[in-house]
Formats: structure tokens, C-alpha cells, sequence
């Protein structure tokens, strides 16, 4: 049993580490959906998740039963998996156990036991009477402007501008008197929860979360504003505490309005809580069954990919003539892509990192009244980027305007605009172009523009504007020395961030750059070139030993990986030597985004895959403008490694872009300094998009956002089904369908001793691996042996698989079906 | 020319019977057959309205078949076709085609692919036949389909609460609009002698010479009209079911809710304007609530926080306005108002998802701190006290809720102390009575002969309300509708002498799909033990063909046209004489409670979230 003291404050702060932590539509930025159980090992933290809140935290048995009879899973995998964990003599009881055994089983939530009791013996359905108000007026509070007549703020915040209008208005919020004037005298939560419960302090606790938890949603996004109030653009001053109230005060109407006569407090009725949400999980026979089904899913996949590893060809010499350097994001969708450039020219060699390509800063762009912070979320930058002499890129769309919401002006409208959105509408449907709805990443930041790149000495709010030399040299040596590009410098090198474009999509944020903030990553790339070709940076560099060749030159570019489409900045200012490479390189960029564009294609309904490269490439430009579309791509959807490393480790393997690729040496790198800063970015940002993706994938109504098809966008922030629901944060069921829910593999080239030390430099990045939320492998670069890391010490790994099919053509394989594929290696690579 | 007409009821009604027959998993066949039906439609209605137009433009109609004849009673359907089904048709033909089009890619891999294509046409088939009708018969037959596929796409994500929930609310108030029908039938068969036509309604001098000796007939029947095309168009007092239908997937939305369904009360109101058009006082009435809902809807909408909501409450202001066209005789107008009305808010509703990218752009580049609105002009006090008023939507919903549902739960109530064994005790004999009573009609006493039926009547609205708030025993509960229906059989054949034959047709329709429907619940009872009505099972999940055979059953026992029972109704109410409004009334609450109660049974028992959670169960607020 609960402490029967109950501490408000701690009970609030308690409970918005475990509500969902999703920040508005705008700023969509992944995390794992359940880091409130990452202090504990993955398994312990799914199962007590999934009995404290009813979520349905991994595949269930059948779901498991089915991709073993497909296949999918395979049965060396399982024996491995348990003989490891429960012993070999065992084998065969737990296999069945696996394989066949009945097991009668619910997500039956701790969570709600004791509010549900209005229902069980007051007949009162609470939710019912309550929700629907509470919603709309929080909706209304922190809308962002989609209403006409927008809320009467207040300054002091979400209660205080109630009590305002609830003071000077002829009617009340409230149905009755009570509630009214509970909130014109300032009541805090103990006294209302004296009113509704009595004086059993060892109930409010579990009340409050049963409370919070009926609308997990609306409790999450007042939490993340309240504590990061900026990522509203209209700000709102609001917090957890204050919509408890409310909501309590609305209860207590609903009662005094359900029962004139009177009513007891619920405490009279109820001694105890049925279930206290925190009393141990015990272990459960089926837990450890599904536990053995999630690894060996797991390791069917993984031991394929070790596998292809140890089976890759060594690193080759040094000192050839490249023709060209990319610079890529390690984004998974980048994978494919960087493929084809490098079979199409085998002379040139790409690079992956994260997409903002150590230039942290806010970005304004022209007219913008905001800054956009475009770099990883937990960086705070000190420095601003300004756009100037950009073109106008808002156009306006009389569809959305508000007049259409007003009687005159919407009569006007009908008449007219209407018949013409008739026409939009049919247009639309069958010649699908752009139009003002839509989100693109090439508008992120005007090709023509310019860049306050050069410090100007000006400080605005506290920002600096543009970079000295020196902060200029410090970034280009750092970002060049993380992923081993410190020689063999070919004439050209491309930095080449990415975004996507979207339309009729309310979750467009989430598909750009996760290193930008969830921003396309042009000004990031502009800026890395623009850096690293001032000759004044490159004297610093000189000096600081990393020697770039005079002839070299950088080229900032933007990938748009909805439309596969690319461009690239400053080209002007190339010379004419430079130029005719640079013309020579963009065919080879436009090849490898026709063939891109085909193998993303097979995943497509409404492409024919086995068309030529161009035509589908056409097809896939006409899906990303139309509105009926709702899988303009495919984002980060079937995730499942982060290899950093050497390309040579995964260039000859075909890995259905399914790998996050970080590019690294550790010959340079011999304390793994480098190795840190990779791990210490690359983990949370790789492993939250996993683990959200994981998440959504197993749970799409409780975890995951349900289909996108009903949802109606709530304030700009948020989207919700209906206009009476709950907020639904996660991923739509449209972005996780074909995901497979595998944990991250995170494969390091290294030595397993300095990979050890550098992973247990901060306890924050320790907790991911040794709390298995993000699984880890070391590749022994001379050895050429895999270390698998679990409890605390790497051991080898021994694939099962000690061969893997050889893939001569790419193509025909892709032809085949839209399923995931199993790991190949790729002929003309080896 | 007239023959012609058919061929725009049955291409909806052969693409609906072709899309029934796909396989489920076949998504290209199934989008295929809504993608041909819609296009053909809208073909042949080009075509055919060239053709008209060439030929003068008259209205054309046609007597299509009689389904039921009896001395002075005839059931016949009935074509017609003139500028307001012109405008009607292809606004509805072009919209559907488009959305059609747009839902074959945007519905991709849901479930239930083929039942929101299936619903769409089944939609689209009784949008015809409300718009080609030519009597109240045949538009009634429409209507019902309309009411039925709309409930059937608000609850199209059948294992989440909200959207059976709403989907239970909003047929609830058709079945209203329904009620409103079935009375100005009732009266008009009265008034006329006859099942009118809608063109014979139009012939001034008829028109007048009846309504001139019974001029408070002719306002209770427009009246009736008016309840039913004013719950139907979203109008005070029953405006805030539309923005709560809106949970469909958003193509759905677009076409239903943003356009044709919320559009019919306009077409019901254009259609009968040659009837009340001499009546002063119902035209300054329906310009007063067309006005009223204008003002009320549209303070609700600048409120609005959702971007559906706002729509919603735009659309329905728009149509307050077109109310007041047509009432002022503007019809033109008020065609053209209504096809931009609904191409713009099918359009703004398709596109909300945008919104967010295009206002945050917006936003960006545009924000000014507190923005002022138009309210800002008001005196404070009035604008918190208006603000308060708009954002509870002037406390509609729960007005239905208090004056429509609570009473009747209250008197449903009051009959909980009554148990099956008592209930059983006491209308077991009274039955007998009555049955005794039918077959010795002749030697009752007239003073007994008068009360009775009424008695009778009542009673077996007793029983309907016990079964409507019935909340652990589906199968007893099942039984009372049943039961209802003879009760309603005695107490009209008491009324006037009603004929075996009437009774077949009338119990016979009933008869078979209570039995059925019966036999389900049992055969589920077995295998899951309870299917209590206090909460909802969600039994579709594991029993999607019971399910639907089940909704069968319902849509059976309700008189829904798929048996004869549906004629029966009418007939019912065509033995009940013009002084009986109050015996008219019990038998018309009789109807609404019980499709209430059925339809209530097959969503507690079949939608709503899955019991069992081994799967993936939605919150219940989402």
C-alpha cells in the first residue's frame, strides 16, 4: 500500500514522467514513448508498463506464432535464442511452450481500478459528463489559431483567465453553483479531493493518475507546454496542476448535477484502491515466452547482418583518386540512396553524419518572426543564421481563410469559391500538382538566397549572429575528424542534408531531419560548405593539421527524400573547372535518385515496380503532391541497425534500408573521444526514432496514433479522432504498418575494450545499452570478430549464419514484393 | 423520355449489389465498382439533363410500380424529375465520383476497405431515391437508407467508443426527423385521399381548395416537414449531431457531413414549398430558425478549435440561410447556394489536414500578438458571457440529452421494479384479451371498443421503453420490441376493422427477423456468456458475419425496407383517422424507441471496444 500522505507536488511531477511526452505537431521530434521505465532493463520496463497502463508492449503470441510459420523467424534462431537464456537441457519444453502452448491472456490496465467505481456504484458515467467540455475548453485555451474568436487570455495562466471570464459573464462555465464558487476562491487539489473523495488520503494519489490517464493525451501536451512553454509559437501559460482543478472542479459539477439531493464522497464507498499502480509486476510464465519470441525475432534479422559483416571484403588501399566525397545524413533513408551513387561511380566515396553537420544554430528566415532552432533538440545553439533577399514562399489559399466561417462572407464564398474548390478538388484528383498546401523542403530556406554566415558582431536576443572564423574551423575539424575524412581529399565534396515534402499531412514535421529538429537540413549544408571553403578557415585548419588541398572544393546540397530530388547551393560561385565536374556529378545524382525513387517504390500500392526507374520516378513526384495520398513516403518505417564504422563494413551488403550509417575511423580515433560524441547524438536520436517506431508498431491505438484517416486537427498542435477525443500522440498507423518492432542494433567498429570505456563515460548513455533499450555489437576491426554486449561485458558472437545469399541484381530482387527482405551481399560490390 | 428515370436508381442499386458481391481483400475491384457507379451516374446525368433541357425542361414523371394495393390504399413508387433534381443529382454524382476517386487511394489497407465502399454506394443509392422521388413513399424509402448508412460510416471505426457513441446520437435525432415523416404522411393521406405525388402538390388550385377547409391540417404537415428536414440539415434545435459525425474517415466526412446528407433537409424543404407556400405563418417561422440557426451556429464556429468543428457549424449556418431563401421563395438561389456550399465544405474539409502546415506557415511569417476578432467591440461582460455560451454550442447537446433521452430513461426507470417473471404475469393475460378482443371485435361493447385501442397502444410503448432501457438482459430486451409490434398489430386492428393479410405483411417481415435475431443472441450467449447491455462487447471483432447478419435482423425488426414490414407501417398508420393525432403519436413514439432499442442492442453487443484485450483496444476517450 501507497504512503498515506499525499504530496501534491511530487505525486504532479511523478506523473508527467510517465504521461506521453509528444511535443506539438510543428516541432514532431521522436523519442522512445516509454522513458519513463528506461532506468530499468527493457524487459522489466515492457512488462510493467503493459500491466500498470494496459499497453500492449511487444507482438503478441500469435502475432509472434505467424512470422515463425513465415519464416520470418527462424528456428536455429530460437534454439540459440533458448539454450542461452534457460539452458539447453531445456530446449525442447520451452519451445513448446513457445511454439504451442495456450496461454489465456489480457492487457488488463492497473491504471482506472478506482475512478471506474462512479461507473460500477454511482452509475455516473464521469467521462461522459466531463470530458467533452474539459477538452474543448483546454482546445480553446491553447489554440494556436484556428479560431476566429480566440479565448479571453488572462496573463497568470489557464486558471486565472477562467476565473476571469467566470467573474464577469451572466452565465458560468459550471452547470451549478458549487464548482463556481470552488473556483472563484482558489480551492487547491486537497480540497476538492476532500469534496469528491472524503479525508482517505491513500486514494487521491491513485485517483489522480486514474484521472490523467482517462485522457493520457490532453494531460501529455499540457505537460510539455507547461515545461517548455517556446515550442508554441502563440505562447500559453499553463501547467499540469491547474488542469487537475479544472478537471476536479468539472467532476464535482457533474456530480452536483447528477444527484440535486447530494451525494457521498467516493472514499465512504471505497476503502482501498483496487489495484495500487505501483506494486511489483511479477514475472509471468507468458512474459518470458514473449521474451524469448522478441529475441529470437530479433536475432533472425541481427545474425544475418553480423554475419554479412564478417563476410565483407577488407578496407581498401588508400591513396586512390576519388572523383567526389558526399556528406550524407546518417538518416536510414539515405542508405539506398547512397547504394547507387556509389555503383553508378565506383571512384566516388559518400560519408554519413548527422545531418546538421556540426553546425548548431537558429535559423530566421526572410520575414520569419520566429527562429528555428535547426540542430539536434537537446543542443541549446548560441548562434543565428538570417536568410535575405529570399523569395516569397507563403502563398495564401482562399480555402483556408477565415471567412469562409462567417455567415456573410461564407455566403459570398459559396457562391463562388465553392464551385471553383469543385474544380481545385477534380484537378487535384487526377492531375495531382503542387499547391499552397503543401510542406516542402526545398522551401525550408530560398536556393537563391543569402546567409548570414560571417559574424556581423551583432547579438541578437541573446544570439550571436553568424560564426568567426575560428568557431567556423573549430566545427569543419571536428565534423571531418568524427567521420575519418581527413585525407585523400577528391576535387569535390557534397555536404548533403535532407527534408521531405508533404501535403494534406498534419504530421509533416515528423519526416524531415531528426538531427535539424525535425527542419529540412539546406541551411546546415549551405553553411558546412560555405565554412569549409573560406581560405581564411582553411589557414586554421593548416595550422591545426588537417590539410585540405586548394583544389577542393565544398558544395552544400538538400535531398528531399519524398520526391528524391536534389539541389545543391552556391554552384555559381564554382569555377569553370569545378563546374564541368560538378555537371558530370549531378547526372550521377539524378541516376541514383531514379533508381532510389524505383526501390522505394515496390513498397508502393500505386506504382507498378518493374516500370524503368524514370517513369517511376515521375510517379513518385506525382504522389508527394497529392491530396488523397497518405504514405507520401515511408519516413523511418522498418529501422533497425545504426552501423558506425568504415563504409567498407556495410557497402556490400544489400540492407533493404533498414540501417542508420554513421561514418567513423578509429584509427584516428584511438581513446574513442570521436567515438563519444557520435555515440552520445547518434544513440538517442537513433534509438528514440526506434523506439517510437517500436511502440507505435505494437500498440497503434494505445501507444501509436490509430489511423490518420478520421483525425481531425485540434489548435494546430495536435490531432485528435472526432472532435470530442483525446489528443493521439505517436505515429499513425500508416507510417508503421510494415515496421518491423526490433530493439536498435547499434554495430561499432572498434575495440571492445574502448568501446566499453566510452560508452560508460556519462550514466545517461550507459542506461540505453546496459539496460538493453538499444542493443549493442562491437566489431573487432582486426580480428574482423563480433562482441555482443550484454549485462556489462562484451562476448563473442558467433553468427548461425555462416553464408549469405549473393545478390547479382538488385532490381529483379525488388520486383519480387513489398515484404522486408533478409540481408544479401551484393555481387558487384565484393 | 419518363422510362428513362429508372436508369438513375439502378445503376446506384446494381454498383451497390455488384460492390456487396467482392472479395474483401480485392481493393482494386471493390474501389473499382463505387468508381464506375458514380461515373456512370454522373454520364448519364449530363447526358440526360442535355437532353431534358433540349426538350423544354419540364418536369418529367413516372409511376414506376405499385408494391402494395388495397382498397383505397395504394403503395407505389413513384419517379420524378425537374431543375431541383437536376441540381441535386449532379452535384451529388460529381462529388461522389470525386470522392470515390480520392478514397480508392486514401483508404488503402484499412480495414474494412470494402464496408466504407459498400456503405458509400449503399449511401449514394438512397441519395437518388430521396432526390428522384415523387411521393413521400418513395423518398421515405430513401430517407431510411440515408439514416441507416449514416449510422453505419459514423461507427465505421467500430472498435473505438467515440464513434459508436456519436453514431448512436446521430441516428437517434434522424429517427426524429424520421417520426416527422411518417406523421405528414400520415396526414397527408388524410388531407388527400390518396398517396400525393409531389406533383400534384404543385398545382396551386388543389392545393388550395383542400388547405382551405383544413388549414390547421396543412400546418401540422408542414410542420412535420419541417422537424424532419431541420434534424436532417443540422438546424436548431438539433444542429450539434453534425459536427459529432464527423468521425468517419475524412473523405466520408467530406461527402456526408460536409456535403449531400446535410443538404437533404434543404432538398425536403424545396421539394414541398408549392404545399406551404400559402401558408404565411410556416414561411416566417422557417425564415425565423433558418435566421436563429444562422446567428447561434455561426458564433459557435468562430470559437471552434478543431478545424472539422469550425467547418461544421459554417456549413450549418450557410444552410439557416438557405432555409431563409427558400422560404422567400428565392429557389434558384438557394440551388446555387447550396451546390457552392457543399463543394466548398467537402473541399475545406478534404484539405483540413493541411491546415496545420498552411496557418503555422502562416503564423510564421504573419504572427501578430493578440490578434483582435470582430467580438472584441463588445462590451467584456457580454462577450465572456457569449464566448461561454458558444464554446458549450448554447448547451445543445446536452438540451437533447435532458429533453429528449432523459425522460425517457426516467420512464424506463420507473418500469425496473417491474420483473420479467411480473412483466410476463401481467401482459400475458392482457394479450389474450386483446387477441380475443380482434376476433370478437363485432360483439364488443362500443364504450370498451373506444378506449382500447389506445390502451393497447400505450402498453406496447411501455414495453418498448423497458426494452430501451433494458440494461442486463439483450435477449428479454430483444423480445419487448418484438412483442411491441403486436401490441401496435391489436391496437389497430381494434381501431378499424384490420385485415389478416395487413397483419402478414405487417408481422410476418417482423416475425422472421425477430426470430433470427433471436437465435443469434442465443448462439452468442453460449459461447461468451455475457452480452449484457450496460457496456459495450465489441463482438464485431471476433464475429464479423454474425455481425452482420445480426444488423439484418435489426434493420428488420425496425421495418427498415428490406421486408414487407415497411409497408405494413405505412398501412398501420393509414387505419389510424386524422382526429386520433394523440393514438398517432403513441404508435409513432412506438417506432422511434423501438428502432432506438434494436439499434442500441446491435451496438452494445457487436461495436464499441473488443472485451477481450489480447489485441490492440483504443482508450475509451479516443
Amino acid at each position: 500500500m501507497s504512503a498515506t500522505h499525499f504530496n501534491e507536488d511530487h505525486v504532479i511531477s511523478h506523473l508527467k514522467h510517465y504521461l506521453p511526452a509528444q511535443a506539438p505537431l510543428k516541432d514532431f521530434i521522436h523519442h522512445n514513448t516509454l522513458h519513463a521505465f528506461q532506468d530499468i532493463p527493457f524487459f522489466d520496463g515492457i512488462r510493467k508498463a503493459s500491466r500498470m497502463f494496459g499497453y500492449k508492449t511487444s507482438l503478441n503470441l500469435n502475432e509472434y506464432r505467424e512470422l515463425y510459420r513465415n519464416g520470418r523467424i527462424s528456428t536455429d534462431i530460437i534454439r540459440k535464442t533458448v539454450s542461452e537464456s534457460k539452458g539447453s537441457d531445456v530446449l525442447t519444453v520451452w519451445m513448446d511452450k513457445m511454439i504451442s502452448k495456450d496461454y489465456h491472456y489480457s492487457n488488463h490496465a492497473r491504471v482506472g481500478s478506482l475512478r471506474s467505481k462512479w461507473k460500477g456504484l454511482y452509475k455516473m458515467d464521469i467521462d461522459g459528463a466531463v470530458q467533452p467540455l474539459l477538452f474543448r475548453i483546454l482546445c480553446s485555451y491553447l489554440d494556436q489559431g484556428i479560431a476566429v474568436w480566440s479565448f479571453p487570455l488572462s496573463q497568470d495562466g489557464f486558471l486565472d483567465s477562467l476565473k476571469m471570464m467566470e467573474r464577469n459573464a451572466y452565465n458560468s462555465i459550471f452547470k451549478g453553483e458549487r464548482a463556481a464558487s470552488l473556483l472563484k476562491s482558489d480551492a487547491g487539489i486537497i480540497e476538492l479531493l476532500n469534496i469528491l473523495i472524503g479525508d482517505q488520503e491513500n486514494l487521491f494519489e491513485p485517483y489522480i493518475y486514474d484521472q490523467q490517464f482517462s485522457h493520457p493525451g490532453w494531460s501529455g501536451m499540457v505537460a510539455v507546454v507547461e515545461e517548455q512553454p517556446e515550442l508554441l509559437m502563440d505562447k500559453r501559460v499553463i501547467s499540469l496542476k491547474d488542469v487537475i482543478i479544472f478537471e476536479l472542479l468539472l467532476e464535482i459539477d457533474a456530480l452536483d448535477t447528477a444527484f440535486p439531493k447530494g451525494w457521498s464522497p467516493l472514499g465512504q464507498q471505497v476503502k482501498h484502491a483496487p489495484h495500487y499502480l505501483f506494486d511489483p509486476v511479477p514475472v509471468t510464465e507468458l512474459d518470458e515466452v514473449l521474451k524469448l519470441w522478441q529475441e529470437a525475432f530479433e536475432w533472425s534479422y541481427f545474425d544475418q547482418v553480423l554475419a554479412g559483416i564478417r563476410l565483407e571484403k577488407a578496407p581498401e588501399s588508400k591513396g586512390s583518386v576519388k572523383s567526389f566525397q558526399a556528406l550524407f545524413c546518417i538518416d536510414d533513408r539515405e542508405c539506398s540512396f547512397r547504394r547507387y551513387v556509389e555503383q553508378l561511380d565506383s571512384r566516388c566515396r559518400t560519408f554519413g553524419t548527422p545531418g546538421f553537420f556540426g553546425v548548431e544554430c537558429y535559423f530566421q528566415p526572410e520575414e520569419g518572426k520566429f527562429y528555428t532552432k535547426v540542430c539536434p533538440a537537446p543542443v541549446q545553439p548560441k548562434y543565428l543564421i538570417k536568410e535575405k533577399n529570399a523569395g516569397i514562399r507563403h502563398e495564401r489559399d482562399v480555402v483556408f481563410t477565415k471567412h469562409s466561417h462567417s455567415f456573410p462572407g461564407a455566403w459570398v464564398m459559396s457562391q463562388t469559391v465553392g464551385f471553383w474548390s469543385a474544380l481545385k478538388l477534380l484537378v487535384n484528383i487526377f492531375f495531382p500538382t503542387e499547391n499552397p498546401a503543401i510542406s516542402s523542403s526545398f522551401r525550408h530556406m530560398d536556393k537563391f538566397a543569402t546567409l548570414t554566415l560571417d559574424r556581423t558582431g551583432d547579438i541578437e536576443n541573446g544570439l550571436q549572429i553568424g560564426f568567426s572564423h575560428q568557431e567556423m574551423a573549430d566545427r569543419i575539424f571536428q565534423q571531418l575528424k568524427s567521420i575519418g575524412l581527413t585525407t585523400g581529399f577528391a576535387p569535390l565534396v557534397y555536404a548533403v542534408g535532407h527534408g521531405a515534402s508533404s501535403v494534406n499531412n498534419p504530421h509533416y514535421a515528423a519526416y524531415d531531419c531528426g538531427a535539424c529538429s525535425g527542419k529540412a537540413g539546406s541551411v546546415n549544408a549551405r553553411a558546412f560548405a560555405y565554412m569549409a571553403n573560406l581560405p581564411e578557415v582553411r589557414a586554421i585548419l593548416n595550422e591545426k593539421g588537417l590539410h585540405i588541398p586548394d583544389e577542393t572544393r565544398f558544395v552544400g546540397g538538400l535531398h528531399d527524400t519524398t520526391r528524391d530530388q536534389i539541389i545543391f547551393f552556391d554552384e555559381h560561385l564554382l569555377d569553370e573547372y569545378h563546374k564541368e565536374l560538378h555537371a558530370v556529378h549531378l547526372q550521377t545524382f539524378e541516376q541514383a535518385l531514379h533508381l532510389n525513387a524505383k526501390e522505394r517504390s515496390r513498397r508502393f500500392m500505386s506504382i507498378d515496380t518493374k516500370q524503368n526507374p524514370e517513369y517511376i520516378h515521375e510517379q513518385i513526384l506525382k504522389r508527394s503532391v497529392s491530396l488523397f495520398e497518405p504514405r507520401p513516403e515511408l519516413n523511418h518505417a522498418t529501422n533497425a541497425l545504426c552501423i558506425v564504422g568504415r563504409r567498407y563494413i556495410s557497402k556490400g551488403l544489400f540492407l533493404d534500408r533498414r540501417s542508420f550509417l554513421n561514418s567513423y575511423n578509429y584509427e584516428i580515433d584511438p581513446e574513442g573521444d570521436y567515438l563519444f560524441g557520435i555515440l552520445r547524438a547518434a544513440t538517442p536520436v537513433c534509438g528514440g526514432i526506434n523506439l517510437e517506431y517500436y511502440f507505435s508498431r505494437v500498440d497503434n491505438q494505445k501507444l501509436g496514433a490509430g489511423s490518420k484517416l478520421p483525425h481531425n486537427v485540434m489548435g494546430l498542435f495536435g490531432v485528435a479522432n472526432g472532435i470530442d477525443g483525446d489528443l493521439r500522440p505517436g505515429l499513425p498507423s500508416q507510417m508503421i504498418e510494415v515496421h518491423d518492432p526490433l530493439r536498435l542494433l547499434m554495430i561499432v567498429e572498434h575495440f571492445p575494450d574502448v568501446v566499453l570505456k566510452t560508452i560508460q563515460r556519462t550514466p545517461e548513455l550507459y542506461e540505453w545499452y546496459i539496460h538493453e533499450w538499444v542493443l549493442l555489437v562491437c566489431f573487432d576491426p582486426e580480428t574482423q570478430k563480433t562482441y555482443r554486449f550484454k549485462q556489462g561485458v562484451f562476448e563473442e558472437y558467433l553468427p548461425v549464419h555462416q553464408e549469405l545469399p549473393v545478390l547479382s541484381d538488385v532490381t529483379a530482387l525488388l520486383e519480387t514484393g513489398q515484404e522486408n527482405l533478409p540481408v544479401y551481399l551484393i555481387q558487384s560490390q565484393l | 423520355m419518363e422510362h428513362l428515370l429508372q436508369i438513375f436508381l439502378l445503376i446506384p442499386l446494381t454498383g451497390f449489389i455488384v460492390s456487396v458481391l467482392m472479395p474483401a481483400h480485392k481493393e482494386n475491384w471493390i474501389a473499382r465498382s463505387a468508381f464506375f457507379t458514380t461515373g456512370l451516374q454522373l454520364i448519364a446525368g449530363l447526358i440526360f439533363t442535355i437532353y431534358w433541357l433540349i426538350n423544354g425542361a419540364g418536369s418529367i414523371h413516372a409511376k414506376e410500380f405499385v408494391l402494395y394495393k388495397t382498397s383505397g390504399y395504394e403503395y407505389f413508387i413513384e419517379l420524378l424529375y425537374d431543375k431541383i433534381t437536376m441540381v441535386y443529382l449532379l452535384v451529388g454524382a460529381m462529388l461522389s465520383f470525386t470522392i470515390t476517386a480520392y478514397s480508392q487511394y486514401y483508404l488503402h489497407r484499412e480495414q474494412g476497405y470494402k464496408r466504407f465502399f459498400n456503405n458509400m454506394l449503399f449511401f449514394f443509392l438512397g441519395y437518388n431515391l430521396v432526390i428522384f422521388s415523387g411521393n413521400f413513399e418513395t423518398l421515405f424509402i430513401g430517407w431510411e437508407i440515408l439514416g441507416v448508412s449514416s449510422f453505419l460510416l459514423i461507427a465505421f471505426y467500430r472498435d473505438r467508443y467515440l464513434p459508436v457513441k456519436n453514431a448512436l446520437k446521430v441516428f437517434s435525432i434522424y429517427r426524429i426527423g424520421d417520426v416527422g415523416i411518417l406523421l405528414a404522411m400520415w396526414m397527408s393521406h388524410h388531407l388527400w385521399h390518396e398517396n400525393i405525388t409531389f406533383l400534384k402538390l404543385s398545382q396551386y388550385q388543389m392545393v388550395h381548395h383542400h388547405l382551405e377547409s383544413h388549414s390547421l391540417v396543412g400546418v401540422f404537415i408542414s410542420l412535420m416537414i419541417l422537424v424532419a428536414a431541420a434534424a436532417k440539415s443540422a438546424q436548431l434545435p438539433f444542429s450539434s449531431w453534425l459536427p459529432r459525425a464527423m468521425e468517419g474517415p475524412t473523405p466520408s466526412t467530406a461527402i456526408f457531413y460536409g456535403s449531400l446528407s446535410v443538404h437533404i433537409g434543404v432538398f425536403l424543404m424545396l421539394r414541398t414549398f408549392p404545399f406551404w407556400e400559402h401558408q404565411p405563418s410556416i414561411r416566417i417561422l422557417i425564415m425565423l430558425l433558418g435566421l436563429l440557426t444562422t446567428l447561434v451556429s455561426t458564433g459557435i464556429a468562430r470559437v471552434q478549435s478543431s478545424v472539422k468543428s469550425q467547418i461544421a457549424y459554417s456549413s450549418i449556418a450557410q444552410i439557416g440561410l438557405i432555409f431563409i431563401e427558400i422560404a422567400a421563395g428565392w429557389d434558384t438561389l438557394a440551388l446555387i447556394h447550396f451546390a457552392g456550399n457543399a463543394f466548398l465544405r467537402s473541399y475545406q474539409l478534404l484539405v483540413s489536414p493541411s491546415i496545420v502546415t498552411y496557418l503555422i506557415r502562416e503564423q510564421f511569417y504573419h504572427f501578430t500578438p493578440h490578434k483582435s476578432s470582430f467580438e472584441s467591440g463588445l462590451p467584456n461582460k457580454l462577450a465572456n458571457t457569449l464566448y461561454i455560451l458558444s464554446v458549450k454550442e448554447w448547451q445543445l447537446d446536452t438540451f437533447m440529452r435532458q429533453y429528449l433521452w432523459q425522460p425517457l430513461k426516467k420512464a424506463g426507470s420507473w418500469m425496473h421494479i417491474v420483473s420479467v417473471k411480473q412483466l410476463l404475469i401481467l401482459f400475458t393475460p392482457l394479450f389474450l384479451i386483446g387477441i380475443l378482443s380482434v376476433v370478437f371485435e363485432s360483439q364488443l361493447p362500443t364504450f370498451i371498443k373506444q378506449f382500447m385501442p389506445g390502451i393497447y397502444a400505450f402498453l406496447g410503448l411501455l414495453l418498448v421503453i423497458k426494452a430501451f432501457t433494458e440494461r442486463k438482459d439483450t435477449r428479454l430486451s430483444w423480445l419487448l420490441v418484438m412483442m411491441n409490434h403486436f401490441w401496435i398489430a391489436i391496437a389497430v386492428s381494434l381501431n378499424s376493422h384490420f385485415y389478416i393479410d395487413h397483419n402478414l405483411m405487417y408481422l410476418g417481415g417482423i416475425l422472421l427477423s425477430g426470430i433470427l435475431g433471436y437465435f443469434l443472441l442465443n448462439k452468442l450467449m453460449k459461447r461468451e456468456k455475457i452480452i449484457g447491455l450496460n457496456m459495450f462487447h465489441g463482438h464485431s471483432y471476433e464475429y464479423p458475419g454474425m455481425a452482420l447478419l445480426f444488423l439484418m435482423a435489426s434493420l428488420g425488426l425496425i421495418g427498415f425496407p428490406i421486408t414487407p414490414a415497411f409497408i405494413g407501417e405505412d398501412l398501420i398508420f393509414s387505419h389510424i383517422s386524422e382526429h386520433q393525432l394523440g393514438f398517432a403519436l403513441f404508435i409513432a413514439l412506438s417506432y422511434i424507441v423501438d428502432s432506438l432499442a434494436v439499434i442500441r442492442i446491435y451496438a452494445r453487443v457487436f461495436l464499441g471496444p473488443h472485451v477481450k484485450s489480447y489485441h490492440e483496444v483504443a482508450y475509451r476517450s479516443s
